[in-house]
């Protein structure tokens, strides 16, 4: 067993874990703060299937994962506070 | 006029790590579209001291270090406190005062705040930030203003 | 491979894989959205930085290692954006977190 496949192991345990808390999360912001997690894990098992399968092109994929991933929380946040992503902050009155 | 090089070069060198072909049509493509952006970005207002901020460049070499280290060892007392069974959590609420003047040092103040795990600005309210820390250690340290003192100290090194 | 980068990366990588899995650990464990904001930052940045850390010293001076910095630098950048996003709109829909102490004289 190489390095690499133990380091992606972990993170698969951890992706499984942190989906409980998105399945379970009482509330919305449980399931985002996993969802981000979810994320941030995907980036990093991206980054390191690249190694395990000795092809190093993934690592732009996780670029991208990674790029987009604070968009996608911040849209949900954005959408669940006015019910619209094109909103502004006064016009919403939050 | 600096913000504008300054940013050309950063676009550039982002584009060329990213292709890894370096044929003569590429890097001629990379540096029209770098110099174009960087134009863009001068006629929207948005390249300024703010935007791209390089006169911070020398005083974040010894900044980010030390932030580094704040966040190394504070990540480890969190593990610490995940680990124990017990799960030893004292959920405090805090405020602190910024004495930083400019914005992109307060933006900093706060983002190393959120960065370092066990405290979390929640929000700005004037010059005080609020501040959710896990452990009530946690947020009489932040009160004890080193990492305030450090990040205006960053700020006045222009 | 030299024999001590070798175990360095070994190190690196077996440490950012251990940190992760206490992160998840964190972010089931806490008792509230609050806290388990904590935990999801052991990810963000101990996870993050040794994992990616460990692939930088597997690579050596590559092309490669600069696309894992450009990785690195944009989680550290955005990760407490979207932390402080979620903090700050859960403060907004008057998400009162579980507290033992209370310093802002709010009563809240």
């Amino acid at each position: 067993m190489t390095m690499f496949t133990v380091a992606a192991l972990a993170l698969l345990v951890s992706l499984g874990l942190v989906l409980v808390r998105v399945i379970k999360g009482p509330t919305i912001f449980d399931r985002v703060i996993a969802g981000n997690s979810v994320g941030t894990l995907s980036v990093l098992l991206l980054a390191v299937i690249g190694y395990v399968f000795g092809r190093p092109e993934f690592i732009d994929l996780a670029i991208t994962y990674a790029l987009l991933n604070v968009i996608g929380t911040i849209a949900v946040l954005k959408f669940f506070r006015y019910g619209d992503l094109g909103a502004s902050e006064d016009e919403a009155g939050s | 006029m600096g913000q504008v090089i300054s940013l050309t070069i950063v676009l550039l060198v982002f584009w060329l790590t990213l292709s890894g072909h370096y044929t003569t049509f590429l890097i001629t493509a990379g540096v029209i579209s770098a110099v174009a952006i960087a134009l863009l970005a001068y006629r929207m207002d948005i390249s300024d001291r703010e935007g791209h901020p390089i006169h911070l460049g020398l005083a974040s070499i010894t900044y980010w270090p030390w932030l580094v280290w704040q966040i190394i060892l504070s990540a480890l007392n969190v593990t610490r406190i995940i680990i124990n069974p017990n799960l030893p959590i004292s959920p405090t609420l805090t405020r602190v005062t910024m004495t930083q003047k400019t914005d992109v040092a307060r933006v900093t103040y706060a983002n190393s705040i959120t960065l370092t795990p066990g405290t979390i600005s929640v929000d700005v309210e004037g010059d005080e930030i609020l501040v959710h820390a896990i452990t009530s250690d946690n947020a009489s340290d932040l009160e004890a203003g080193d990492m305030d003192r450090r990040c205006t100290r960053f700020e006045g090194k222009v | 491979m030299d024999a001590a980068l070798y175990f360095l990366s070994w190190a690196l990588l077996a440490g950012g894989g251990f940190f992760c899995v206490v992160g998840a650990v964190g972010i089931l464990r806490m008792p509230d959205a609050f806290t388990r904001l904590h935990a999801a930052s052991i990810i963000d940045t101990l996870g993050v930085g040794m994992i990616i850390a460990g692939l930088m010293v597997q690579s050596g001076l590559t092309l490669t290692t600069a696309r894992l910095g450009i990785i690195l630098v944009l989680v550290f950048f955005t990760s407490p954006v979207a932390s402080h996003a979620i903090a700050r709109s859960m403060r907004h829909r008057n998400v009162k977190p579980v507290l033992s102490e209370d310093r802002t004289g709010e009563g809240s």
